[in-house]
């Protein structure tokens, strides 16, 4: 079942959480919430989910306006961060606990409750710990349980706000995995809150970037990758080096020499600034070179695959008149085939980078 | 927690109690002098209670103690503080509720208010109700008309028992409930929970242990309380007489082994009932997963 929101306004005094956001969610998709601490994600599944009020806007689910229903008749399952398990029952009696509180009409009879119970603890793999109490569960199994206790009332949307967020980064990763694959198994619309850029590109269908309560941009992880719209996003999404510089003409002017570009053309003259990534920069070693910018390595991490080399540049400064840092990713061989050593000059040439115009915050 | 040396392979691990380390030192030094302060402060002067009610036979004993104006002492004293002790835990929990969940003008002071009762001398506490609930006073003029008589009555009692029992449920349910997170609440509400499901089901079970001990504070402090009883009660035999009122009243007749007879009933009966509310409070702790 797709979920809209639609012009959602909200705001904790003087603090404006969400800023006429409006959004699409899919049916039967994994979308992830992404952006930093204070964007507004959390916010916006809240209001999704009913436990939160927006001042305006309107929230959509399954083609009917649900902005004014309480959270109890909108049907979305809810998985918080901490878990929020009843402690004083068992992880059966808190799985049953949906089904339980339906009015007597609706209520299934024990031996349903019992089978579905059980069955929902197939699926999350904790059958055997059916009479346990929570307390005695590791973090990882209380999520799951969690989880099922959210699906027991099938809901039509399942919502889950940092759901791995207090586990360590081992259970972290597995448990998404085992996410992905569950959602695979269901395809029920789930949204998923994270700060977790690689937690969002790896599990969702669908990132959607949030900054200072509005959406920067939505796409499948590719796309948010491949072509971030903004600089918050290229600046969010996995490392990344900046360049400050002028546009011409021919190119963008960085200090003494002109980078190609091939972005959306800006009128010459405009402050700009430029992104690549690691992987999008080459190193050429013979430093009066006409190309690229001047820059001197600082460190070489050469182990993994991948080698890593962190180079200074006085050429390209920032705004504060610091010399830029850069990072660029190098197959190990040839860091050996350029012979590199710290604290050697060279040239820094990008092979592709977007260019954005540059607004003072 | 102990140290294990590695034993060798054939030999048997041997416990060596003496060779116990403790991650919190100091058990016996502790262990000691809880029991000595407990023997000095408590329980020799609890014995001698005992002791002295111990030189009456068995029939004058049972004579003094089953004496129809004292059994009726029984039924209000422990009537009256249960009772008071059950109104004390409902709307004691419903203060202690509001002080914690919600913001208003002056919660600081009503907070400050609520300890008043323990710090009230309870003569004065007495005399005020007195005051107030006497057919002449604010609150009995408004009354007496409906033919509701609290002064000098059962009811004075109990008004005067709830008076002083307010604290102890609401200090003891306050920190739970400030640590109970607000999650809990709108997890069960997504899961289609109404209001009075969520309280029954989730913070209930939940406040149960602390709202029990509160409740068996507020009866142990009822049961004794004395000062702003008698001024309200009226002191009727048969009618409002507390049981400390006729300890008190044979302490006066200089009949010292007929009133610690009727103390050592008071001290066994309240010793019986607290013992069953502890026990209730430790099972209700455990099935809250608290001792795990």
């Amino acid at each position: 079942m797709s979920i809209q929101v639609e012009h959602i306004h909200k705001s904790f005094g003087s603090f404006v959480a969400l800023d006429d956001v409006s959004l699409d969610f899919p049916s039967g998709a994994l979308t992830a919430l992404l952006g930093p601490s204070g964007c507004g994600k959390t916010t916006l599944l809240r209001v999704i989910a009913g436990l939160e009020r927006a001042d305006s806007g309107r929230v959509v689910l399954a083609g009917e306006d649900a902005s004014d229903t309480h959270v109890r008749q909108r049907r979305v399952g809810f998985v918080f961060q901490h878990y929020a398990l009843f402690r004083h029952m068992t992880v059966f009696e808190n799985v049953a606990f949906g089904l339980r509180v339906k009015p007597r009409r609706e209520r299934p009879r024990e031996p349903e409750i019992r089978a579905r119970v059980m069955r929902l603890l197939e699926l999350v793999q904790l059958a055997p710990l059916a009479d346990r109490f929570p307390s005695q569960l590791s973090g990882g199994q209380r999520q799951r349980i969690a989880l099922a206790r959210a699906l027991a009332v099938e809901p039509k949307v399942l919502l889950l706000d940092e759901p791995f967020g207090a586990l360590d980064a081992q259970v972290r990763k597995e448990l998404r995995r085992w996410l992905r694959r569950l959602h695979d198994e269901l395809h029920i619309t789930s949204v998923f809150v994270t700060h977790d850029q690689e937690e969002a590109l790896e599990v969702a269908d669908l990132v959607v970037l949030m900054n200072r309560g509005r959406v920067e941009q939505q796409g499948t992880p590719i796309e948010v990758y491949e072509q971030p719209a903004t600089p918050f996003v290229y600046g969010f999404l996995g490392a990344v080096n900046t360049f400050h510089g002028r546009v011409e003409r021919d190119g963008l002017r960085v200090g003494e020499t002109t980078l190609a570009h091939d972005s959306a053309p800006l009128a010459p003259g405009v402050e700009a600034i430029a992104f690549a990534r690691p992987h999008e920069l080459e190193i050429v070693t013979d430093p009066d070179s006409a190309e690229g910018i001047a820059a001197t390595v600082s460190r070489l991490l050469n182990f993994g695959a991948n080698a890593r080399v962190e180079l200074d540049s006085p050429a390209s400064t920032a705004d504060s008149g610091r010399p830029m840092h850069y990072e660029v990713v190098l197959p190990r061989d040839q860091v050996q085939a350029l012979g590199l050593v710290a604290g050697q000059r060279v040239r820094l040439v990008p092979s592709r980078i977007r260019v954005f115009e540059h607004r003072a915050a | 927690m102990t140290h294990r040396m590695p034993v060798p392979l054939g030999a048997a691990p041997r416990f060596n109690p003496s060779r116990q380390t403790r991650v919190l030192p100091g058990f016996p030094l502790a262990l000691g002098y809880t029991l000595v302060y407990l023997s000095l402060m408590v329980l020799i002067p609890l014995s001698a209670v005992f002791i002295k009610s111990a030189s009456l036979s068995w029939p004058e004993f049972w004579a003094i103690v089953s004496n129809p104006r004292v059994v009726a002492t029984y039924r209000l004293s422990f009537g009256a503080a249960l009772l008071a002790a059950a109104i004390n835990a409902v709307f004691g929990l419903m203060l202690a509720w509001a002080l914690v969940r919600y913001e208003f003008p002056g919660k600081k002071l009503i907070d400050a208010l609520v300890d008043l009762p323990f710090a009230l001398p309870t003569a004065v506490a007495g005399i005020a109700l007195t005051a107030l609930y006497a057919g002449n006073g604010w609150i009995g003029s408004l009354l007496e008309p409906l033919g509701i008589k609290v002064a000098f009555t059962p009811l004075g009692v109990l008004v005067a028992l709830v008076f002083i029992g307010v604290p102890f449920v609401v200090r003891t349910v306050q920190p739970i409930l400030e640590d109970l997170e607000t999650e809990l609440e709108e997890a069960a509400a997504s899961l289609g929970a109404n209001r009075r499901q969520t309280f029954t089901r989730v913070l209930l079970p939940v406040l149960l242990p602390a709202l029990l001990t509160g409740f068996a504070l507020a009866f142990a402090r009822a049961v004794g309380e004395y000062g702003s009883v008698i001024f309200i009660a009226g002191n009727i035999p048969m009618v409002s007489e507390i049981t400390p009122l006729i300890i008190i009243t044979k302490l006066e007749q200089y009949d010292y082994v007929g009133a610690t007879a009727v103390a050592v009933v008071m001290l066994v009966f309240s010793f019986i009932m607290l013992l069953a509310i502890n026990l209730l409070q430790a099972w209700s702790a455990k099935r809250t997963g608290r001792n795990r």
